[in-house]
């Protein structure tokens, strides 16, 4: 004999063994339909738990990701805060952002490339006799076309002139033109807001609300200089927002604000900030955290039911080994050696455990492609084939764990007394 | 040289606090192909002996040559592979497996095989057509009548191309007729070069080998060709007579007689197998529908002798 083949011939002898075994197994649990189902419920279940929990929350991060990518990866907002320890002794309208800090602000944050303020209020818009209560309106620096990415369709954009002659001159969405019955080039038109009459310069585009901003449908919006909102309601609530230079200057960004508005706060060093910084980064890191700990607590769930499903499987093949006892008696009569008849038991308990976590893993599955097909944000649903080839190796293991204890009393049973059992 | 050497086998079992003495040096040769016949009453060391002749079990003493092989020197691995190429069993309630086909009944101890890997299937073809099954190879044992199950259990344990073929009570779940149809089998593998070892409690079974050999209390008590065995011979006169059982025309023998003078001996022997198989005249375990005048024989009872035996 070769070599080779002295190698070769133990290994094949092994791989067959196995392989038969894996055969004579699925044949075994066909023709037990009902008791491999209930033995390997546990397995399933723990199986079906971890693929939908993943899925699930992979879906949910393709979502949240998706809307964070629609809000920009490089922007950065801050507002004025009054933190819990200083709400008896400080008020609100104090911890607003200030028009000094508005203006200044950009000039010690060189990590920061643009900046609009925002302050948005609910009035009355009039048009050709015509009332839309509650509308939505916002003031903005002309910057703010280029961080929220919004166009026009008519008419001009907003120019630092009308930020500073404080002009009466404000920016229609669609929604605004189909409620108030305006033409569909707007421009040239005047509303009334607040009693003063506005120009309507442009039509601009309006964009998929993100559920973050409180989606849903488009509604009317008015769009006037930021100082003219200021003019309008000096009391107004202003949110910073800004585009970062790149995306990774997040951290930088931050520290540089959080500087100058603890410089200028006169904010002592252990006093906690009156302002709030929010990041995209920081938020998808937040969700992350989220979603590391349902994973954890997905996998718990598994790891509990796999470990009763682990027991199910070593009573049941506990009850095979005895019910199989001259059966094994003999394989061993006709030469099986106490390896091999261990090998086979292993064997089974693994076939039986790994078709569990199938049968969990298409449980698993399909309710994704359900949940995929009902809920349409849960589109990015999926499983990464990482996890699923993880899923079926531990469910393999827990086979092996499980099986082991049958198998080696299989493997150690005298043949003479297997031959005899009755 | 013979294929199976004895020499002072010894074997003592433990059960519980006492020690059960099996056998007390047993001394065989069989050569090849010879048809041997082990007869003995329950208790007297012949299923301790067929253990250890099939190397299922290892003596406390003695020497046991199987082949030149000196089985009782191994280990349990060693005789594993031991019985897997030198030793085909035959078993008397068949042991095969229900869910498998006869072909993979027969393919079964290739599958422990290192050696037999690309030809277990051709092999077990070639079995199968020996002892005529070559019609019934995807049938599964309940699909089979006794005689067919049986012709498969013999065909697995030819498949190998083993030394000895040890047979224990292989007509014991059949009746006459199939008996007749198994017995003839093992006539015809003997012919062809067969070493046959049967372990049997029918007179008329071991009438077909070529030598019985007799035991009691774990000795051989007598070791004749069938056609001198003088028990075997009171036997087919008693037969020949015409009479319903030979237990009435047997000698009398005085127990407290030394197992040293063969008619006492035997007589001995007939008692025992009188007063251990109690269902003697065969009608009660229905087996003996087919039977003539040749109700003589002390059936086995079912169940299995015990581990002492």
């Amino acid at each position: 004999m070769n070599p080779v083949a002295i190698i070769l011939k133990p290994l094949l002898f092994v791989v067959r063994v196995a392989v038969q075994t894996v055969f004579l197994a699925l044949g075994q649990i066909w023709a037990n339909k009902t008791r491999s189902v209930l033995t390997c419920l546990g397995i399933i279940f723990g199986v079906g738990a971890v693929i939908a929990t993943v899925g699930l929350l992979g879906g949910m991060k393709g979502f949240v990701l998706k809307e964070f990518e629609n809000l920009g990866a490089r922007k950065m907002w801050v507002w004025g805060y009054v933190p819990e320890e200083l709400r008896s002794t400080m008020s609100w309208s104090e911890a607003r952002i200030s028009s000094y800090e508005t203006a200044t602000i950009l000039d010690y944050a060189p990590a920061v490339s643009s900046l609009t303020p925002m302050s948005d209020r609910s009035w009355d818009v009039y048009y050709d006799g015509k009332t839309i209560r509650g509308v939505e309106v916002t003031g903005i620096w002309p910057e703010w076309h280029e961080i929220e990415d919004r166009t026009m369709i008519y008419g001009r954009p907003f120019s630092q002139i009308d930020i500073d002659e404080r002009r009466q001159v404000c920016l229609v969405n669609e929604a605004a033109v189909e409620e108030l019955g305006l033409d569909t080039d707007p421009s040239g038109d005047f509303v009334i807001v607040r009693g003063r009459r506005f120009l309507i310069v442009g039509l601009v585009e309006t964009k998929a609300v993100s559920v973050f901003q409180g989606g849903g449908d488009s509604q009317a919006e008015i769009f006037i200089p930021f100082e003219t909102h200021k003019m309008l309601d000096p009391y107004s609530w202003t949110v910073l927002v800004m585009q970062l230079s790149t995306p990774d200057k997040a951290a930088d960004a931050e520290a540089e604000v959080r500087a100058f508005l603890r410089r200028h706060r006169e904010i002592d060093p252990g006093d906690p900030d009156t302002f709030r910084i929010e990041i995209l980064q920081n938020a998808i890191e937040d969700f992350n955290n989220i979603a590391r700990v349902a994973t954890l607590g997905g996998g718990f769930v598994a790891a509990i039911s796999l470990f009763v499903g682990g027991i199910g499987i070593m009573n049941i093949m506990l009850v095979s080994v005895s019910e199989r006892t001259r059966e094994i008696g003999l394989r061993k009569a006709v030469g099986a050696k106490p390896p091999v008849v261990l090998l086979q038991f292993l064997v089974e308990a693994v076939t039986l455990c790994v078709v569990g976590g199938l049968i969990g893993l298409a449980i698993g599955q399909g309710g994704i492609l359900a949940l995929r097909a009902a809920v349409d944000w849960m589109s990015e649903a999926s499983v990464p084939p990482s996890v699923i080839a993880g899923a079926i190796a531990v469910t393999g293991a827990t086979g092996v764990i499980f099986g082991m204890f049958p198998a080696i009393k299989a493997a150690r049973l005298n043949p003479i007394d297997a031959l005899r059992h009755e | 040289m013979p294929v199976i050497e004895i020499t002072d086998l010894h074997k003592v079992y433990k059960v519980g606090e006492e020690r059960v003495h099996a056998l007390r040096g047993v001394d065989l040769a069989i050569e090849r192909n010879e048809f041997v016949a082990i007869m003995g009453a329950s208790g007297s060391g012949k299923s301790t002996l067929m253990n250890i002749l099939g190397c299922l079990d290892k003596p406390t003493k003695g020497v046991y040559l199987l082949n030149d092989t000196p089985t009782h020197k191994i280990g349990m691995s060693a005789l594993a592979q031991v019985r897997n190429e030198e030793i085909g069993f035959i078993f008397q309630s068949f042991e095969l497996l229900n869910r498998a086909s006869a072909l993979k009944n027969v393919m079964l101890p290739m599958l422990y095989s290192a050696s037999r890997l690309f030809t277990a299937r051709k092999r077990a073809r070639r079995a199968l057509e020996r002892v005529g099954l070559a019609d019934r190879m995807g049938h599964r044992p309940n699909q089979l009548s006794g005689g067919q199950r049986q012709r498969v259990a013999v065909a697995r344990a030819l498949v190998n191309d083993p030394a000895i073929l040890l047979a224990d009570e292989p007509t014991g779940n059949l009746d006459s007729t199939t008996t007749t149809e198994i017995i003839q089998l093992f006539k015809e593998l003997h012919d062809t070069g067969q070493t046959i070892i049967i372990v049997t409690h029918e007179e008329d079974v071991a009438g077909h080998a070529q030598r019985i050999v007799r035991l009691m209390d774990g000795k051989v008590i007598s070791d004749h060709p069938t056609d001198e065995d003088p028990v075997h011979r009171d036997w087919l006169r008693t037969m020949a007579e015409g009479h319903t059982t030979h237990f009435d025309t047997a000698p009398s023998g005085d127990p407290g007689e030394q197992p040293g003078e063969p008619v006492n001996v035997i007589s001995k022997t007939l008692e025992n197998q009188a007063s251990t198989a109690p269902a003697a005249n065969g009608h009660a375990n229905g087996h003996a529908n087919g039977h003539a005048a040749g109700e003589v024989t002390p059936k086995p009872s079912p169940e299995q002798e015990g581990a002492t035996s």
